[in-house]
Formats: structure tokens, C-alpha cells, sequence
């Protein structure tokens, strides 16, 4: 930096403290304090009140009276349904991110690998369809998977199968629509990553005799895992609490954490076990969270 | 040399198939929006009838409505959070609690929605019956919730286009006696307007399509129209949503036209300031 010359970051104390205050005290009492909430809650009991849960401490007669219970806790260890729901929610979620990035990797390569507005173009397409509803993108599914629904229709024509079969509310069917609506999240970060990737490494290996596999396994890959974490992650996280997708495309067998949070808190009105499933789900997710935001503060910050 | 590494077949066979898989199902949609039959795997026919049946069924209308209203002050009040975010992340060095920070802005991108929508709710019942506010759940408590999962989103577009201006600009800018103010006013405003308006498009969209969020923090009063849809699909299919979902369809890809001509224009603009500083040293 030249003497003499102002530099544009702020770096004098005291004068940027509006334009971090908003934002920050925002997010705080937004977003962190409520999750702090959430823990505590999840140590009360449930109580026929408004609302419905007991309250934490007591202040009466200069007493401060501490109630804290671990009944929830020890509920959701009882009862062997919630450790399936988290079991299953982290193999679904797992699995169809796999699937995302099987799928996702060709496509994001292959517009990183275009030059000029069709580029621009094809990413649009990619991102369209998630900027248009996602309720209705699963509904759209519900039209397909039916009984009577077009792909059984087009199998029974074609003679492939002799009865319909069965496609909605199965876990196959909840694996077609978590693919569906989460694979342009995975697919941006990529393209993201890939477009940078310094075509003269592909081509001083291509020199060098490299075919298209080892060129694929020993640069290309490797310098684009940081697009590949952060587009699984934007994957993997959502889907291990995703409640429409289960609810409406998979069957009662379907097991998924968020459809049992949703259902204690909505059907059974039990806000403080509602609560400890999320606590516990939110440990679950951490290190995948911390993970996500590694990558993603990277990309944000200032890089100089 | 460049086309010799071009795109191989696998990649275009790709390219191909996701496409179709990502298009067929809503084309699908389309077409069985103007058919003529009650049940919507027949074709009977082309019709309109859908249309019209969607635009006299009330309740839709004002869940449409709501929604459009909620959408566009989310939008409004994320632009504004999300750069002020945007600006602390590139133009603020470091200060205490930057870390905390990053974290506020990154984790809502992932957060699954029934946990933002669960601490929220009872942030709100808690505040509620600690000071009274706020006294009842409906427009305002959807809003403030939109805001905080959208305003994400908008520091992620936002942060990425004030990354890569130029800083030299507002640099001089500054040389020549601007103050921060009127510096960001005067240069980088213009310069990053592109990126404000994909970003209040995304919070619109990403406002007016939230079901299980609005769930958890909605009054008894407040319905949007994702809810309405919602508990419409869990009764079955009904070809009025196969009609609002064209609709829906089609002002997106009006939007998405709109959004494309300008990072095309966008484009443009850096490939000319780019030039310029050529030209200049």
C-alpha cells in the first residue's frame, strides 16, 4: 500500500460500529438466542399451561428454586423409535447426497467447462426450477409416482410390468425428491469451485501423457474438494431434518426426524421432547455445520 | 488446444439427462394444467377451467395475498440486513466477535427448518410472556423469521459481488475527499446494484415458497398461501394447484429472464471497468 493513500477497509475503532451493530444484534437475538431457548426448554417438563411446559426456576420468597429435568432426555432414549428416526434421517441423508453428487459432478464440470453466455445460460437453467416453488416440485412427483400417475402408465404400455407398482409413499420415492430439490444446491458450489480451476494444469498433463481418467483423479478432483464439501454439506444438512418430502412423497414407514418433531410438537403439543429432539439433532449436525462453515466464511471473507 | 479438452460425451450425455430430469416433471405439470378432467391423470381435453376455478376460490386468493405482501417486505428488510452483513464480512478487518459472527451469517443457509422454525417460536412465546411483545404471532413474527433465514442467503450473492470490485475505485473515491458514506452511495452502490436486485429476487422467492417455518410461527389468523397448498396436496391432487403451479412457473421464468439480461449487462460493466484500469496503468 502506497504512503499517503487511504485504505478502504475500517480499521479505525468505533467508526464502523453501526454498520456492525444491525446485522449482528439481528442475528443474535434471532438466531442464537432462540437456540439457547431451545436447550432450555427441552430441560422443562410438559405441563397442561399456556404454555405448555413448566417453568425452569422459581423466584418466591427471596428463593431461587432451579427445576431442571432430564425426563426428556431419557424419554427419547426409551423409546427406540427416536434413535431410528435419527439412523435413518443420517442414511437418507447420506445416500441421496451421494446420489446428488453422483448426478451433480458431470453437470457442474460440464458448464465450468463452457465458455461465454451459454454458460451463463445453462447455470440459469440449473438454478430455475429451485426459484420456482418447492412444495410444487413435489407435488409434481405425487402426479408421477401415482398408482394411475405417468410412469406407471408408460410401464404398463410398454408391457414392462403387468399390474402398477407401487412408487408413491415409498423410500424410493422420498430419494426422487430430496435428488430433485436439493440438486442445484449442490450443483452451484461446484460450478463455483470448477470454474476456476486453471486449465493450463489439465493441459501441462495432457503433455505430460495423462489420459483423461488421471487427469480427472489427480487434478481436477482434488482441487475441487473444497466445492465438493461445501455442495454436500448444502445437501446433507437440510435433508437430515427435511419434513415436507417424507410427509408427502414416503409412507408410514418413512422415518425421519424431522416428521417426529413436527409431529410432537403439532399433534402432541409436547414442546419440551419436541425440544430435546432438536438439541439432540443439532449435536448430531454440528460438526457437519462446522464443517459447511469452514468452506463457505472462506469464500465470504476478504481474502487479502 | 482448449477444444481438445472440451466437453468429452460423458459430460454432454450428463448434461442431457439432468436437464430432462430436472425439466419433464414440471412440463408434466403444465400440460395436465389445462386439461379438461376432474381427475387429473385422464386428459379429457384442453380447458381453462382450472384457471378460472383458482381465481374465484377465495382463500387461495388471500394466502396468495398475504404471501405476496410477506415476500416483498422480507425481500426489503434482507437486502438491507444482508449487505450491512456483507460489508462487516469484506470491509471490516477484524473486531471482537467476528467469529461468532461468521457463524450467525453461514449456519442459517443449512439449518434444517424445523429447528429455525421450533427457536423461533419459542424465542417469540418467551419474549411474549416475559415483556409482553409480541402479543400475538401472525404477520410480523413470519416476518421477522423470514428475515433472518433470507438475509443469509442475500450476504452470500452480495459479499461475493463486493469481493470482487475493484477496490481501487472506492479507494479513490476517497482520495479525492469522499467520505465512507459517500463513497459507498456514490461508487459502490452502482457497482454492486446487480447483485442487490438477484438478492432481493432470491429472498422474494425463497419468502413467498417457506411452508415449515411459517408453520411454527404463524398466528391462528395468518395463513399463507404454501400452507393453503400444503394441506391441499396432503388430501390428494387437485388440478387448481396444477393451474397456480403454471402460473408460479411462468412469472419465475419471466424473473429469471430479467435476472439473466442483467448479469449479462453485469458482465459487460466489469469487462469495461476492467479496460479501463488496463488502459490506465
Amino acid at each position: 500500500m502506497s504512503v499517503g493513500r487511504r485504505t478502504f477497509g475500517w480499521r479505525a475503532p468505533g467508526k464502523h460500529w453501526l454498520v456492525v451493530a444491525a446485522p449482528y444484534l439481528w442475528l443474535l437475538l434471532f438466531f442464537a438466542v432462540p437456540f439457547a431457548i431451545v436447550v432450555k426448554i427441552s430441560l422443562a417438563e410438559s405441563a397442561i399451561a399456556q404454555p405448555p411446559y413448566t417453568a425452569l426456576y422459581e423466584y418466591v420468597n427471596n428463593v431461587l428454586t432451579l427445576r431442571v429435568s432430564l425426563a426428556n432426555y431419557l424419554f427419547l432414549l426409551s423409546d427406540s423409535l427416536y434413535f431410528d428416526a435419527y439412523l435413518s434421517s443420517l442414511r437418507i441423508a447420506a445416500t441421496s447426497t451421494a446420489i446428488c453428487l453422483l448426478i451433480g459432478y458431470p453437470i457442474a464440470y460440464g458448464i465450468a467447462r463452457m465458455q461465454g453466455p451459454k454458460q451463463s445460460l445453462l447455470l440459469m437453467l440449473v438454478v430455475l426450477p429451485s426459484w420456482t416453488s418447492f412444495l410444487i416440485r413435489i407435488y409434481a412427483w405425487v402426479g408421477l409416482l401415482r398408482n394411475n400417475g405417468i410412469i406407471n402408465n408408460v410401464l404398463l404400455s410398454l408391457g414392462v410390468v403387468d399390474e402398477p407398482i407401487r412408487l408413491l409413499n415409498t423410500d424410493v420415492a422420498v430419494y426422487i425428491g430430496i435428488v430433485y430439490c436439493y440438486l442445484p444446491f449442490l450443483i452451484l458450489p461446484l460450478y463455483a469451485n470448477l470454474v476456476k480451476l486453471d486449465n493450463r494444469l489439465l493441459e501441462a498433463a495432457t503433455d505430460l501423457g495423462a489420459g483423461p481418467v488421471a487427469r480427472f483423479l489427480h487434478i481436477t478432483l482434488p482441487l475441487s474438494l473444497g466445492g465438493v464439501i461445501a455442495g454436500c454439506m448444502l445437501v446433507f444438512i437440510p435433508v437430515v431434518g427435511e419434513f415436507v418430502i417424507p410427509e408427502l412423497l414416503g409412507g408410514s414407514e418413512t422415518l425421519m426426524i424431522g416428521k417426529v418433531l413436527w409431529g410432537e410438537f403439532f399433534n402432541n403439543r409436547d414442546w419440551p421432547v419436541a425440544s430435546a429432539v432438536a438439541t439432540v439433532m443439532l449435536i448430531v449436525l454440528l460438526i457437519p455445520i462446522m464443517l459447511f462453515h469452514r468452506y463457505q466464511f472462506r469464500e465470504m471473507e476478504a481474502n487479502d | 488446444m482448449s477444444q481438445s479438452l472440451g466437453t468429452p460425451l460423458f459430460t454432454r450425455i450428463s448434461l442431457l439427462l439432468g436437464f430432462f430430469f430436472l425439466y419433464a416433471p414440471m412440463v408434466v405439470l403444465i400440460a395436465y394444467s389445462f386439461n379438461a378432467s376432474e381427475r387429473v391423470n385422464i386428459w379429457a381435453g384442453f380447458s381453462t377451467r382450472w384457471y378460472g376455478e383458482l381465481f374465484r376460490d377465495e382463500a387461495m386468493m388471500a394466502a396468495l395475498w398475504m404471501s405476496l405482501k410477506l415476500a416483498f417486505a422480507t425481500a426489503t428488510g434482507s437486502i438491507i440486513l444482508g449487505t450491512l452483513a456483507a460489508l462487516v464480512l469484506t470491509r471490516v478487518r477484524n473486531f471482537r466477535g467476528k467469529l461468532l459472527f461468521g457463524g450467525m451469517v453461514t449456519a442459517p443457509l443449512v439449518m434444517p427448518e424445523v429447528i429455525t422454525g421450533l427457536s423461533l417460536l419459542l424465542l417469540f412465546v418467551g419474549m411474549g410472556s416475559a415483556f409482553g411483545w409480541p402479543a400475538e404471532r401472525g404477520f410480523l413474527t413470519i416476518w421477522i423469521a423470514h428475515v433472518t433465514f433470507c438475509m443469509a442467503f442475500v450476504t452470500v450473492v452480495v459479499s461475493s459481488r463486493l469481493r470482487e470490485l475493484d477496490k481501487s475505485l472506492e479507494e479513490a473515491a476517497m482520495d479525492l475527499g469522499a467520505s465512507r458514506l459517500g463513497t459507498f452511495f456514490y461508487i459502490t452502490l452502482p457497482i454492486i446494484a446487480p447483485a442487490l436486485v438477484s438478492g432481493w429476487l432470491l429472498a422474494f422467492t425463497l419468502s413467498l415458497d417457506d411452508l415449515v417455518i411459517a408453520s411454527f410461527v404463524a398466528g391462528p389468523s395468518s395463513t399463507t398461501l404454501p400452507m393453503i397448498v400444503f394441506s391441499s396436496v396432503r388430501m390428494g391432487l387437485s388440478p387448481q394447484i396444477n393451474a397456480l403451479a403454471t402460473l408460479l412457473i411462468l412469472a419465475v421464468s419471466l424473473g429469471a429472464v430479467l435476472a439473466y439480461w442483467l448479469s449479462l449487462r453485469d458482465e459487460r460493466t466489469r469487462r469495461v471497468e476492467m479496460q479501463v484500469l488496463h488502459e490506465k496503468r
